[in-house]
């Protein structure tokens, strides 16, 4: 019996702790990334913002949340039970299985495991089954356009997220998460971003298309198509759908971070930045991409769907093939393999 | 060590329910998404086995991407889903031949470890332990040194397959406008904008 509390329960129950403490702050976070959106956007319009619930209306989010778990659950008559409903959990159940991963500081990961990017890259690549199986499920016309669209615009964009990932596997020679922040010791300078600048724009684009955000939006083109594959959604149905879309936003931040901006690092490394723990560093960086994201979507309009295959196709995928090929030429020229 | 028999079972029984069902649903979209579930399940029966990399990979490549494009083709078609039914019993026959030549064959290979230790000599090759080197690397090792002709041929055979698919489905169709990025990005402000000052009560 001893055994049986020191060998599964307790370990258990610091592995469910480690999880509500990366799950919670990240649920906060996604609530508060709502808010800092319409913020930010109201800012870049000349408009105020939510303002009215609470000071400065950051009560907004749990209000919005609230309105949101009051309201009643329609499920349309002509839908497929099941999979409407499985469909926006499974999209809020992957966009949070991935954070197991993520390293916020050295040694402070969940699961340090040995192939980390292919299972950030694995998950990410599963993301489009949500918005398949609720465009399909809802049985309705535009859900099932929006999910044709989006099942076509991610598979088109992982391609090159993967050679992405390739090429900092390249220089890193690990597919351990923590090994990849590591290897970019010593500031600014050091990190991926610099050798692999094509490759770091790439990525944010992608990582753009893969999160369905402006200008790629066209999945949820309200324009053209409602509100794209969760038009039949209400309620709190549609806010894991909501939460999932925000959770998998900062993810993909955070991965843009870890593989091209250092992780936890300080960007200089002298006294007053290496007092900052990492994890703070971290979370702070992870803004800075954010804002990247919010920045776009309210500057660029939105792609049409043939521009879009057009770029991911024949722009994004024969040029990082091209710099796959180039960056192992000169690590093995230069004789710069790890 | 219970509980890691425990996950196995537990994925191995999902695998094979979620296979089963694969021929058993009655709706093709069902079909696919117990497809996908086997092939989650044996993921983690990889990931138990310690091949941490076939596993991701197994993810990536058949969920991530094979699926999908299954998926989107069975979404759209428009089945009668009766009918199909129908023909169920036709092939029958043929899918307990081919279950039978494979069981066959699985029989054979375990049969010859049993029968003949020599056979399971030659089978254990020296592979590093896994405390001194990932997987990934030995995979990589040995990928790309002992089998690195069959490698680039396997690599090869593809690009076959893919430039068949492609010339097979190619096709130029009369009629289409089509965007030509070069014109229109070559395109200029002064080529297709004009800015009058239209005086007020007369026109242009």
């Amino acid at each position: 019996m001893d055994n049986f509390w020191d060998g599964f329960l307790l370990p258990a129950g610091i592995i469910v702790a480690q999880i509500l403490l990366i799950v919670v702050p990240l649920l906060v976070a996604v609530a508060y990334l709502t808010y800092a959106e319409r913020k930010v956007i109201a800012a870049m319009q000349m408009r105020l913002g939510p303002n009215v619930v609470g000071p400065f209306g950051l009560l907004q989010p749990i209000a919005d949340g609230l309105k949101l778990l009051m309201k009643e659950t329609i499920i349309p008559s002509g839908a497929n039970r099941i999979v409407f409903l499985a469909a926006p959990m499974l999209t809020f159940i992957l966009s949070l299985v991935a954070w197991a991963v993520i390293p916020f500081d050295y040694g402070m990961v969940l699961a340090d495991i040995n192939v980390g990017i292919l299972y950030l890259f694995a998950i990410s690549s599963l993301g489009v089954y949500g918005v398949v199986m609720a465009g399909w499920a809802s049985n309705s016309k535009y859900p099932f356009l929006g999910a044709l669209r989006s099942a076509a615009q991610m598979v088109s964009y992982e391609v090159s997220i993967g050679f992405v990932m390739i090429t900092v596997l390249l220089l890193v020679g690990s597919l351990n998460l923590s090994d990849i922040v590591l290897a970019q010791q010593g500031g600014f300078w050091q990190w991926h971003w610099l050798p692999l600048l094509p490759m770091f724009v790439i990525f944010f684009i992608s990582a753009l298309a893969e999160t369905n955000r402006a200008p790629f939006d066209l999945p949820e083109a309200e324009a053209e198509l409602v509100a794209g594959y969760f038009s039949e959604y209400s309620s709190m149905s549609f806010g894991l759908f909501f939460l999932g879309e925000y959770a998998n936003m900062i993810l993909m931040s955070a991965s843009t971070v870890i593989l091209f901006l250092g992780g936890w690092l300080p960007p200089v490394d002298i006294a007053p930045f290496t007092w900052i723990p990492g994890p703070i560093w971290f979370c702070l960086k992870i803004a800075l991409v954010l804002f990247g994201f919010l920045w776009v979507r309210a500057t660029f309009p939105r792609y049409r769907y043939d521009q879009l295959m057009r770029l991911g196709w024949k722009v994004f995928l024969p040029f990082s093939l091209f710099w796959v090929v180039l960056t192992a030429g000169v690590l093995l020229a230069f004789d710069l393999v790890p | 060590m219970i509980i890691q028999a425990l996950a196995f079972y537990l994925f191995a029984g999902v695998t094979v329910a979620a296979g089963v069902m694969v021929i058993a649903a009655r709706n093709p979209v069902h079909s696919v998404l117990f497809l996908i579930l086997a092939f989650f399940n044996s993921a983690g029966l990889f990931i138990l086995l310690g091949a941490e990399f076939l596993a991701m990979i197994l993810v990536v490549v058949y969920v991530g991407a094979v699926a999908v494009l299954f998926l989107f083709v069975v979404m759209m078609l428009d089945i009668n889903f009766v009918e199909m039914r129908h023909g169920f019993l036709q092939y029958l026959p043929v899918g307990a031949l081919v279950a039978i030549i494979l069981l066959t064959e699985l029989v054979l290979l375990f049969g010859a470890w049993v029968v003949t230790p020599v056979a399971l000599q030659t089978m254990q090759r020296p592979i590093p332990a896994v405390e001194e080197v990932t997987n990934t690397h030995a995979l990589g090792q040995v990928l790309y040194t002992d089998y690195f002709y069959l490698f680039q041929a396997s690599g090869l055979i593809l690009l076959v397959a893919m430039i068949g698919a492609i010339v097979l489905t190619l096709r130029q169709r009369e009629g289409v406008r089509r965007q030509s990025i070069p014109t229109q990005l070559a395109r200029r402000h002064e080529d297709s904008l004009e800015i009058k000052d239209v005086p007020t009560g007369s026109g242009i």
